[in-house]
């Protein structure tokens, strides 16, 4: 099984190269997270992350045959060789498959990501319906993996500016939570030219998302808010 | 070599549930706070839990926190401490309504309240029938709770250094703890953080075993660095394996399965858990089902070509429960298993999942170990929770959905333990002149020592030896083969070498010293389980079958040093309740 992987170490390389690697296995029921750890058994300098292997904690982003995924739930057998693998683009490398993802996390940060409810809290559990509750289905999940964010054009030109789709998700993931109040303030802090505006509903995002979910909807009904308390 | 140093109010180590309701108290309490973790706060092993988090709400039938803690008490197989189990019941609703203060996107109920799900060990009544008392957002209630707790930080502006490895602990000539030396994994500097109080959070060490639910950088670090520095760890040999773990992948199946009605099966399609609890069935505690299922295999009743796994059947709770409700499962089952469990059954193994044991403390989250006077004397200025705490609420055998809980209602109570102590202790003690000695002499070794084993084949080898001579049935022999194997691959422990000298991330260090916590935890586990001679919730001696607590009701505490065993014994007296009286343990 043939590999080609993105290496890049700051303190040795000039210039990242693409190192070719084999292995002498069947790819069965394995999976591609396996598969490069047993590469890294070979050369341990190979560098990635990697923490939960079943696709919840959002480590192991990568892009995979010229596809942004997670490696621990991307089942070998689904890849046409050689497999590529190279870092998340569009963050800066700090070595090998790790991305420094602090852009990421600062557009994350700046849509204000927790719930904001002055009321003072009652004794027991605020109320929400099924209904209003199955509003967060599809948002709630994320997982901060990148991939989305990482394969999206307007993120790349603009990665200081457009908060990106994993930033939007949750955005709209608190605007639509009933017991929010910052209704308002959520909405003025995205009416800006870039911040949500830079979305041409390119759909890449929505496209790799390992958990399913949809960004761009998600960003759709968020600029449907906005028209509709400007009318 | 001269080491960096930064002074605060308090360092936290660790940033999963535990870690992070801590620091959320700490911050919001206006401390100087440093709170550490090895990955980015959200990809701590807490996002996997899956079933839900224990309260006695009563939101869908009557309950109450007394209830809770007979069957707390009733599934540690009573080794668990009365007091803190009483305290962590009490607290339980209020800290779950908390979470749903913090904006935790709990399943709900037609009336607007939280969605409560049946769940192993959970009783009405003292144990008479099953209540519905594991509060459940889908099956991602660990996800859904580590995100809320570090969206909450994010507002309280918690000082996160992400990517930061904490090494060893600092202790002074008095045997307090000033702190610890930890590495910054992307630049691979070194650096003192000196703190008047210092919290382990570090989460669990299931990567001890070659079979495992648990995430790759649960390597029990906490428990390394505090059985370096000389703190003994507690009930070590009561490793819980879970019943469903997915066969050959190990990722685990939640319990919520079968408390949405799915059960287990043997190769003759038979509903085996009847014979063995004909009461709870597949909701019995999990060292119950767990050893049903191994004699199950052994008597060869298993399925598939090798006879070797039993099979989870719930296709029959219909499409709509199973993507309302287990969403996860149904995914997991399909990527790991390759079954629609909508259709088909899931095959699982027990597989080991939680470690019941850990850093001694009392329940207000203080480090107690024997010192001078006593077997439960307050190590100044150490404090842990979660996984790596043994508080002990948990005792032989967790009841599922407990550990949610025990991180935040002690993680809580850690915290305002701290901000306590702080006031009376306004200073910094000096630090002693070796404070980071030992863990740059660790890392001196890494870079000195060119040839020798590499850190994957010693850590399989460790692996191996568990599984095999410490598992779900433990034999005298292979308990004693494993004492000695085990020691082997400590040695070899020592003579490992890495080739990756890099210093910017470089994992290959990481994991290598990873692996000289993985080898402690091992080796205090091997021998507190040679060492207990009778069967005790997750402790299952074939020599000993019986529980003996004329002899064995007491906790364990091994020492690194010399690998010694001592005992103290179990805090049998409750807060302000009569104790539960020891009762033979039916399900
Ligand atoms: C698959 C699965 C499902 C589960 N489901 C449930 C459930 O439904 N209900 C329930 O009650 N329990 C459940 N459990 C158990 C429960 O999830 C765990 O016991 C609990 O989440 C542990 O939390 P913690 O905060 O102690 O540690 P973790 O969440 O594991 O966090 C440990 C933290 O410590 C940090 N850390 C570790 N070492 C170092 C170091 N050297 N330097 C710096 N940082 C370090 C890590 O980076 C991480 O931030 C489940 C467990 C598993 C594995
Ligand atoms: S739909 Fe919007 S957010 Fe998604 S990739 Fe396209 S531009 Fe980016
Ligand atoms: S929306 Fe999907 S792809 Fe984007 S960060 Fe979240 S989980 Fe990852
Ligand atoms: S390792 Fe956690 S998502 Fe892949």
């Amino acid at each position: 099984m043939k590999f080609r992987i993105y290496r890049y170490n700051p303190e040795t390389d000039a210039q990242p190269y693409m190192q070719d690697y084999e292995l002498h296995i069947e790819a069965g029921d394995m999976m591609l997270l396996d598969a490069i750890l047993m590469l890294k058994e070979q050369d341990d300098s190979l560098s990635l992350r990697k923490s939960c292997r079943e696709g919840v904690c959002g480590s192991d982003a990568m892009n995979i045959n010229g596809r942004n995924g997670l490696a621990c739930i991307t089942p070998l057998s689904s890849l046409k060789q050689p497999i590529e693998l190279r870092p998340l683009p569009g963050l800066p490398v700090i070595r090998d498959l790790i991305v420094d993802m602090t852009q990421f996390f600062k557009q994350y940060h700046s849509i204000k990501p927790y719930l904001v409810n002055n009321d003072p809290p009652p004794e027991t559990e605020r109320l929400q319906s099924p209904e209003e509750r199955k509003e967060l289905d599809g948002l709630y999940e994320c997982i901060l993996c990148a991939c989305c964010t990482t394969s999206c054009p307007s993120f790349w030109w603009n990665p200081d500016k457009f908060v990106g789709p994993a930033g939007l998700l949750q955005a709209y993931r608190f605007l639509a939570d009933s017991r929010d109040q910052a209704t308002a303030e959520r909405l003025d802090n995205l009416e800006d030219p870039y911040r949500l505006f830079r979305c041409h509903t390119i759909m890449n995002c929505v496209d790799v998302c390992p958990k399913g979910l949809n960004p761009t909807e998600a960003i759709g009904k968020i600029k449907d808010m906005m028209v509709k308390r400007t009318v | 070599m001269a080491v960096a140093k930064r002074t605060f109010d308090v360092v936290v180590v660790g940033a999963g549930g535990a870690g992070m309701r801590a620091a959320l108290a700490l911050s919001e309490a206006g401390l100087k706070v440093a709170v550490l973790s090895k990955v980015f706060p959200t990809r701590s092993h807490t996002v996997a839990a899956q079933g839900g988090i224990a309260a006695s709400l009563g939101n869908v039938n009557e309950d109450n926190w007394h209830w809770h803690m007979y069957d707390t008490v009733k599934g540690s197989d009573y080794l668990g401490d009365q007091d803190a189990i009483e305290f962590m019941c009490r607290a339980a609703p209020e800290v779950v309504y908390e979470l749903e203060h913090y904006g935790m996107p709990f399943d709900r109920l037609d009336n607007g309240k939280i969605y409560q799900r049946p769940f192993g060990g959970h009783m009405q009544d003292y144990g008479k029938n099953p209540v519905q008392r594991a509060c459940a957002a889908a099956d991602r209630t660990g996800h859904a709770l580590l995100h809320t707790l570090y969206q909450r930080n994010v507002q309280a502006n918690t000082n996160f250094f992400v990517e930061w490895m904490a090494l060893d602990l600092i202790r002074d000539e008095d045997g307090d703890v000033l702190g610890v030396v930890a590495m910054e994994i992307e630049t691979s500097e070194v650096m003192i953080l000196q703190a008047r109080a210092t919290l382990f959070a570090t989460g669990g060490a299931g990567r001890i075993f070659a079979a495992s639910t648990n995430a790759y950088i649960n390597t029990g670090d906490g428990l390394g660095m505090a059985a370096r520095a000389g703190i003994p760890l507690e009930d070590m040999e009561f490793f819980q394996f879970h019943p469903t773990g997915v066969y050959g992948a190990g990722v685990l199946i939640t319990e919520g399965v079968r408390g949405e009605g799915g059960y287990l099966v043997n190769k003759d399609g038979e509903r085996f858990m009847a014979r063995y609890a004909p009461n709870a069935k597949d909701l019995a505690s999990r060292d119950v089902v767990s050893r049903a299922m191994a004699t199950e295999i052994k008597e060869g009743r298993g399925c598939g070509k090798h006879g070797d796994h039993v099979l989870l059947k719930l296709d029959h709770l219909g499409e709509d429960v199973i993507s309302h409700r287990l969403p996860g499962i149904r995914e997991i089952a399909k990527k790991f298993a390759h079954v629609d469990p909508a259709r088909e059954p899931i095959p699982v193994v027990p597989t080991a999942h939680y470690m019941m044991g850990g850093i001694p403390t009392n329940y207000h989250g203080q480090v107690v170990a024997p010192y001078k006077t006593g077997p439960e004397e307050v190590v100044q200025g150490f404090y842990a929770v979660g996984e790596c705490a043994c508080v002990s609420v948990h005792g032989a055998n967790r009841l599922g959905c407990n550990s949610l809980l025990d991180l935040v209602v002690f993680g809580r109570e850690a915290a305002r333990q701290i901000i306590e102590d702080l006031e009376r202790n306004p200073h910094h003690k000096p630090l002693p002149h070796d404070a980071a000695e030992r863990p740059l002499a660790r890392l001196a070794r890494l870079e000195t020592h060119k040839q020798g084993e590499s850190v994957a084949e010693v850590g399989a080898a460790m692996r191996n030896v568990m599984q095999v001579h410490c598992g779900v049935f433990r034999f005298p022999d292979l308990l004693a083969e494993g004492v000695q194997k085990i020691r082997e691959v400590a040695e070899r422990a020592k003579n490992t070498a890495i080739q990756d000298q890099s210093k910017v991330f470089n994992t290959a260090r990481v994991e290598a010293l990873e692996l000289d916590n993985l080898i402690e935890v091992a080796q205090a586990t091997m021998h507190a389980a040679a060492a207990r001679q009778e069967s005790r919730g997750g402790h299952a001696r074939d020599d000993f079958p019986q529980r003996d607590d004329d002899n064995w009701l007491k906790h364990s505490l091994y020492f690194s040093e010399g690998h010694k065993l001592d005992y103290k014994p179990v805090r049998l007296k409750p807060l302000t309740v009569e104790s539960f009286p020891l009762k033979a343990r039916v399900y």
